[in-house]
């Protein structure tokens, strides 16, 4: 152990862009000025971005103490203040983490992960290293079991043992369908084939969801490992992880960490020298939500243009270039290491009966805590969105939690006693996906957001069939028609029949869920579709062509700001005299609004 | 824009015994040169003995890759679900607006190309906003002005 004071920056995504690499600098520059012998690292995210820039101090002896929303001015005496002086500043404390002696004047200070109301019901098995180690450096994965359950598996277990391990424990894919990983291995392994393959699905397609990109960032490892336990179990010597581009520190890290595993031969040939040989490589992905599905998936990574084909055969048997392959989510892998080294029992005894472990969500919306928060299986959604999000912001109501993105569906109040697990939500309409949260309050319209989804899904729909490629367009038409305040009577008809018809019908995952988002929507929030169809109203005030700007004449002091902004001269009104906007020459771009300063316009329904 | 065939050249080298990599190739192409012009495409069509066809049905399938040149800076718009919910697309307005500009679209003087992207991973900020590579978040129209170049002081002060 060095004896060095230890200063940890969170450099994950979000953490560098609410300004990481800045304080990084910043922390650096203190310590050079005041002579300060410390060691400044990185890691990744830990998961409360709202927090973010995150900055953890820890003294030889002494507690980690988590510092958050720092900021540049203020870094370099917080650093000051605890290292030179012993000085905590409660300003910017959260929490402390791990023992050691502190003055007593900190007592009071919470546990980081026991007493924080967001980490409080999380259980981390995923994100066991997330937030703690370096995710460029392999020796610091190594200290926290690091390869071990690699080691114990090509060691001292058979292929048929591993897949009998991973079965028994109940883990489920999670990367949105929950099949069972320990069977997609057993068929893996028992398909013929003089080549197999490991694939990584790690495509992470939800728009809003970022669970897989802060594994590949905070702990590359992780996933690794798993990969390589998956390619002993089926008989599998080759890999490929195929990571969306739109995350480009995460291909980075990952390339990174597979050049330290092959130094260190986790990777390669005969790895801790037995016969067993595996390599990996990264592939990135070139924008197409429909390479997630796991035929287009490999039909990408084969350079081909990324189209679903219909299953079976599936890619267990014939995969990659016609080979058995297994593949399976960033999360799943993660997992692995995690079931082999605690065992299966112990990780079966988390969650209920058909859903085991723990599941990594993605916080958003309207809430208090937004962040990465890994909970056990069959906590209930309202757990999820009170006590670790924090419930909805400035004290605003709960209207619906969105779960599963274009595939999944909107869950409304009454059924927040829900139970996470794959069963139940599948039931409710909406579906587990690969983990995206998004609360909604009141100020969300819920016809708005079903054509929202409806518009990411049929662009990204890949036109190779008809009931997706035509359906989903004629679905949006009449979504589009609803919001600009022309529905017709028919239309709620309309769009259960043609949405039943696409889920029954179409060739892959897309097209068959596509419908979700606007089928829950109609089922638990028809009237908003009937306000808009027959009231012309939105009552979330979201709609703008259902809405109009009117000025408050008590407010309006007749500055003139409004009528010399508007891009369409829709606003007269002599100076200091009280204007008007022409309804009919508006065109609701807000631009009055917003250079309003006495908040005199407003938008109406 | 003159074309730098040593460097393309340079890239098919690289790639030349792998025969899954055509989709790397491009990436690599477009990184180096910012879109794929017509004349590219039919040089590698010709060095990987490839059709045209067939690079075109890629560079057409995959939303990364563009078949004309690009601004000199790039702005993207999150339109992902967390900063859709949180008022992208009022942003997205204000972009487009202030540059005049339809997303996907490059600005008249080449300056800026505006698009929309679906989620860079950084929900808690959003809505956000990434130009050149950087990111942006918690945007206000403000934030935007500021961002794009120019701005409105021009209305304020003659009020
Ligand atoms: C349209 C579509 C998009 C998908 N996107 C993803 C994705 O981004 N990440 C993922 O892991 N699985 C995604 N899937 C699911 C995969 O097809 C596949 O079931 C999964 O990766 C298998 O891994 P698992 O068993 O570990 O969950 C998607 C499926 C469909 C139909
Ligand atoms: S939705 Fe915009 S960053 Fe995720």
């Amino acid at each position: 152990m060095t004896a060095k004071p230890k200063i940890v920056v969170g450099l994950g995504t979000c953490g560098i862009a609410a300004g990481g690499r800045e304080i990084y600098n910043a922390i650096e520059k203190a310590l050079t000025e005041n002579n300060i012998d410390a060691e400044l690292t990185q890691t990744g995210c830990i998961g409360a971005c709202e927090n973010e820039v995150l900055v953890d101090i820890a003294k030889p002896g002494q507690p980690r103490i988590s510092y958050g929303k720092v900021t540049e001015e203020k870094i370099g005496e917080v650093v000051t203040n605890h290292l030179l002086h012993d000085k905590i500043d409660r300003e910017f404390a959260l929490g402390k983490i791990g023992e050691g002696e502190l003055s007593a004047e900190y007592d009071d200070l919470p546990y980081f992960f026991t007493d924080l109301p967001f980490y409080e019901k999380q259980v981390r098995l995923c994100l066991r290293n997330c937030g703690f180690i370096n995710p460029e450096k392999i020796d610091e994965y190594v200290e926290r079991d690091g390869y071990q359950a690699l080691k114990q598996v090509i060691t001292e277990m058979k292929p048929e043992e591993v897949v009998e391990v991973i079965k028994s424990s109940g883990l489920r894919g999670r990367g949105g369908g929950g099949f069972s990983t320990g069977m997609k291995w057993q068929f893996t392994m028992n398909a013929v084939g003089d080549k197999k393959y490991v694939v990584c699905n790690a495509d992470e397609g939800d728009p809003g969801a970022f669970m897989d990109r802060s594994i590949l960032e905070g702990d590359p490892h992780s996933v690794m490992e798993g990969m390589a336990i998956a390619g002993y179990a089926v008989g599998a010597d080759e890999g490929y992880i195929y990571c969306r581009a739109e995350y480009p520190l995460a291909v980075n890290r990952l390339k990174m960490a597979i050049e330290q595993a092959k130094e260190k031969n986790f990777l390669g040939d005969n790895i801790f020298g037995t016969d067993f040989s595996f390599n990996l490589k990264v592939k990135e992905g070139a924008g197409a939500f429909v390479c997630g599905e796991e035929t287009a998936l490999l039909m990408s990574i084969e350079g081909k243009r990324g189209m679903p084909r219909p299953r079976p055969p599936f890619p267990a048997n014939e995969g990659l270039f016609g080979k058995p392959t297994c593949l399976n989510n960033v999360e799943t892998f993660a997992n692995v290491p995690v079931v082999i080294l605690d065992g299966p029992e112990k990780f079966a005894s988390i969650g209920t009966e058909g859903s085991k472990g723990t599941k990594v969500f993605a916080l958003t919306g309207s809430i208090n805590r937004t962040g990465l928060a890994e909970v056990p299986m069959g906590i209930t959604l309202e757990e999820v969105v009170y006590d670790v999000a924090g419930g909805i912001i400035d004290d605003g109501k709960f209207k619906a939690v969105q779960a599963g993105g274009p595939s999944g569906g909107c869950i409304p109040e009454d059924l927040l006693h829900l139970p996470i697990d794959y069963d139940s939500l599948t039931e409710a309409g909406a579906m587990m996906g690969s983990g995206g949260l998004v609360v909604m309050g009141e100020d969300t319209c819920m016809v708005d957001i079903a054509r929202y989804f409806l518009s990411f899904t049929q662009i990204e729909s890949c036109g190779k069939c008809t009931p997706c490629r035509e359906g989903t367009k004629r679905m949006l038409e009449i979504l589009e028609r609803i919001v600009a305040g022309e529905g017709k009577p028919d239309d709620i008809e309309k769009l259960k029949t043609l949405g039943e018809a696409i889920s029954a019908t179409a060739l892959c995952g897309l097209g068959q869920t596509a419908p979700n988002p606007v089928l829950t929507t109609l089922r638990y929030f028809q009237e908003e579709y009937e306000q808009h169809i027959f009231d012309k109203r939105c009552v979330a005030g979201i709609c703008v062509d259902l809405m109009f700007y009117l000025i408050d004449a008590e407010l309006c002091n007749g500055c003139g700001r409004c009528r010399k902004a508007c891009p369409v001269s829709a606003i007269s009104g002599d100076k200091k005299e009280v204007h008007v906007i022409d309804k009919e020459t508006c065109i609701k771009c807000g631009v009055c609004v917003e250079k309003c300063k006495q908040e005199a316009i407003s938008l109406q329904s | 824009m003159k074309v730098d065939f040593e460097k393309v050249n340079g890239i098919i080298e690289k790639y030349r015994d792998d025969r899954e990599a055509i989709i790397a190739l491009l990436q690599d192409i477009s990184a180096e040169i910012r879109y794929l012009p017509e004349e590219v495409i039919r040089h590698v069509s010709d060095e990987i003995e490839v059709p045209v066809s067939r690079l075109y049905s890629l560079a057409t399938f995959y939303t990364s890759f563009r078949l004309e040149p690009r601004g000199e800076h790039e702005v993207q718009i999150c339109m992902g679900t967390a900063c859709h919910v949180r008022g992208a697309p009022r942003m997205l307005e204000n972009v487009t607006q202030k540059l005049n500009i339809k997303p996907g679209e490059t600005t008249g003087d080449g300056k800026f190309t505006v698009e929309t992207v679906n989620c860079v991973g950084a929900c808690a900020l959003g809505p956000l906003l990434v130009l050149d590579g950087k990111y942006y978040g918690k945007l206000t129209q403000r934030k935007i002005e500021k961002l794009l170049g120019g701005s409105d002081d021009e209305v304020e002060q003659s009020c």
